[in-house]
C-alpha cells in the first residue's frame, strides 16, 4: 500500500487529499496510469503532466522514477512559495 | 539557524530585533520581508497551503546549503501558511555575515529556492473568485544562476 497525497489545484480537482493506494507499480508514470483511470477527477488532475512535481517520501522526484520502498507519494503543481 | 512554519502572523521590527541581538560578531544583516499584495485593492484574502513535513525538510536543506556556500554567522526562515490578507507579511528570511556581500548574496539564495522548491501553493481570492498562482518560469530560470 502507498499513501498518495494531492495538494493545490490537483487536491481540489480529485476531491481529497490523500488515499490508500494497493498497487504494483513499478515507477511513478506507472503509478500515474492508474490513478488516471479511478475518475474523470483523477484524469482532469493528471491531464497536462508538464504542469505536474512529484515527491517521493517528501523528496522531489521525477516520473521515471521507481517506487520500490517507498511509502508516501505526493502529487502537485509547481510550487508558489516565497 | 532558526526556521518556523506558522500560521500565526509575525512582527518584522521584533523578528529583526531578536535575530541581531542573538548574532555576535556579524559585521552585516540582511533581512528581507515578503507582503501579501493587494492587486489594485481586489485582492480579498490569500490562502497559503503546504505539505507539512516536506516543508521543515525542504527548506532545512536549503538553509543548510546557503551556510556551506557562504560564510554566515546565522540564518532565519519564517513562512506561514493558512489565510492572510493584503498587507500582512507572508514571510521572512535574515542572514547575519562578518560582510555584505555574503549576506546579501546568500539571502537572495534562500529566496530564490524558497519560491520553487519549497512545497507552499499560494491561493488568490478575490470577489471575482478563487485562482491558484501560477509559478513563472523566471522563477526556475532564477535557480539556474546558483
Amino acid at each position: 500500500m502507498i499513501e498518495v497525497l494531492y495538494f493545490a489545484w490537483l487536491r481540489e480537482r480529485i476531491g481529497t487529499n490523500r488515499e490508500r493506494v494497493a498497487t504494483e507499480a513499478a515507477t511513478v508514470a506507472d503509478l500515474v496510469a492508474e490513478l488516471e483511470a479511478r475518475s474523470d477527477g483523477h484524469a482532469l488532475a493528471f491531464a497536462d503532466k508538464t504542469s505536474l512535481r512529484v515527491a517521493l517520501d517528501q523528496e522531489l522526484a521525477n516520473f521515471a522514477a521507481p517506487l520500490a520502498g517507498v511509502r508516501e507519494v505526493a502529487f502537485f503543481p509547481p510550487m508558489t512559495g516565497g | 539557524m532558526r526556521l518556523s512554519v506558522q500560521e500565526a502572523a509575525f512582527d518584522l521590527g521584533q523578528e529583526a530585533n531578536r535575530f541581531s541581538n542573538d548574532i555576535k560578531g556579524a559585521g552585516a544583516i540582511v533581512t528581507f520581508t515578503g507582503v501579501v499584495r493587494d492587486n489594485g485593492g481586489q485582492l480579498t484574502a490569500m490562502e497559503i497551503e503546504h505539505y507539512p513535513g516536506m516543508t521543515e525538510k525542504a527548506i532545512s536543506e536549503i538553509m543548510e546549503e546557503a551556510v556551506a556556500r557562504w560564510d554566515l554567522a546565522d540564518a532565519l526562515v519564517i513562512h506561514r501558511y493558512g489565510v492572510l490578507r493584503a498587507g500582512e507579511p507572508i514571510m521572512m528570511v535574515a542572514t547575519a555575515a562578518p560582510h555584505r556581500g555574503d549576506a546579501f548574496a546568500a539571502a537572495e539564495f534562500l529566496m530564490d529556492y524558497l519560491k520553487s522548491r519549497a512545497p507552499f501553493w499560494k491561493k488568490e481570492i478575490s470577489a471575482a473568485g478563487a485562482d491558484w498562482v501560477a509559478a513563472q518560469e523566471s522563477d526556475e530560470a532564477a535557480l539556474t544562476r546558483w
